[in-house]
């Protein structure tokens, strides 16, 4: 029997066949960026008999209700106030001038019933069981909030940078320049104003 | 004399399209390659809470937990109260432990020990439910968490 030439195959709707995948993909697509508030929990621990004692004015309560009501430093505040007087407490630098304590940086008040340097002033929230998430995440964004807005001011007077700035632009790689020495001036501003956020063990609700 | 005069052709030639399928094959293999789909299948209602002072997240080194109340479609069954869930089903605050070595495992090995647990939670959710999962955390000693959330601000949106 005689060869039969095969016809050729038509690849003309090859790009149909391309586009019409090309399209199913592209909208299933969800790149997805999560982005949040990283927090590193304290280790479970055996409890110790030696309780580290902080001294009152070095401790700025903030306390969560279950109505979602503010109460820091046993005064009721707003939301939008946190922010100030979380930065208040923190710059407030009340150790006397000459003392190993003093602040050199600090622009607070000074006033010696406040903290006596950010290294030794910690933050501590209170929440009830009934809080609503929507405001602890609030609560600890303005915290933040206040930590990165001294970083900011700091590494502007030294590095004529924001601190916020130079970390987003590392993380997401579009830092240029050196960045092994921008890293360490980033631990530099970070030892200035330590993060020191404690949470303590929710109360039981209703009281 | 007429060999040099230069042949004008009045049409523009066409456009050739035969490399049309090659570009179009690239796109198709980049999105290929990029899209994820949704592996965990929403169990709960899951609308996130602002906050503008965000990190990124590593996503090859974390593992989800999403909590909040069933969704609608599942209300009938589940009840409406607050619920955990890792992976594709509900969990129990107690089960926590067991749910979460299992979804460490799923991960490269090299990365196990930084792994970072990412906390979907809804808005509404009770705090008191988020402080126990952070207790049986610290139990596992996977102390590295990140409460996710989305972008905005809460004193903007009131």
């Amino acid at each position: 029997m005689a060869r039969r030439s095969t016809p050729e195959v038509n690849a003309g709707s090859m790009a149909d066949i391309a586009f019409l995948l090309l399209i199913f993909f592209l909208v299933t697509t969800t790149i997805e960026k999560d982005k949040g508030i990283a927090r590193q929990l304290p280790p479970k621990e055996p409890p110790t008999d030696e309780q580290v004692k902080i001294k009152e004015k070095n401790l700025f309560i903030v306390n969560v209700n279950k109505n979602d009501q503010l109460l820091v430093e046993d005064e009721l505040m707003e939301l939008k106030d946190l922010r100030q007087a979380a930065v208040e407490f923190l710059d407030n630098g009340g150790a006397p001038a000459g003392s190993p304590e003093y602040c050199s940086y600090c622009k607070g008040d000074r006033d010696p019933a406040s903290s006596d340097n950010p290294d030794k002033a910690v933050i501590s929230v209170q929440n009830d069981r009934l809080t609503s998430y929507k405001m602890y995440i609030a609560v600890q964004n303005e915290l933040v909030a206040a930590y990165n807005v001294l970083r900011d001011r700091e590494s502007e007077r030294l590095y004529g940078w924001k601190f916020t700035e130079v970390n987003r632009a590392i993380e997401e790689g579009t830092y240029n320049g050196n960045e092994e020495s921008a890293k360490e001036k980033l631990e530099t501003i970070q030892k200035l104003f330590p993060q020191k956020l404690s949470e303590a063990e929710p109360k039981k609700s209703g009281s | 004399m007429s060999k040099f005069t230069k042949k004008k052709s009045s049409e523009l030639p066409a456009i050739s399209t035969a490399s049309l399928p090659d570009i179009v094959f690239m796109l198709l293999f980049f999105f290929m390659v990029v899209t994820v789909l949704r592996d965990d299948n929403l169990l709960v209602k899951n609308t996130l809470p602002k906050a503008d002072q965000v990190e990124k997240l590593q996503k090859d080194r974390s593992v989800y937990i999403y909590a909040g109340k069933p969704s609608e479609r599942y209300e009938d069954k589940y009840g409406k109260e607050g619920k955990i869930q890792i992976g594709d089903k509900f969990t129990d605050v107690s089960n926590i432990k067991f749910a979460l070595t299992e979804a460490r495992q799923k991960l490269l090995p090299e990365l196990q020990d930084r792994v970072m647990v990412a906390l979907k939670v809804d808005e509404e959710t009770n705090t008191g439910l988020v402080t126990d999962i952070k207790q049986e955390l610290r139990d596992l000693n996977m102390l590295k968490i990140i409460y996710i959330t989305s972008p905005g601000n809460e004193i903007d949106s009131q």
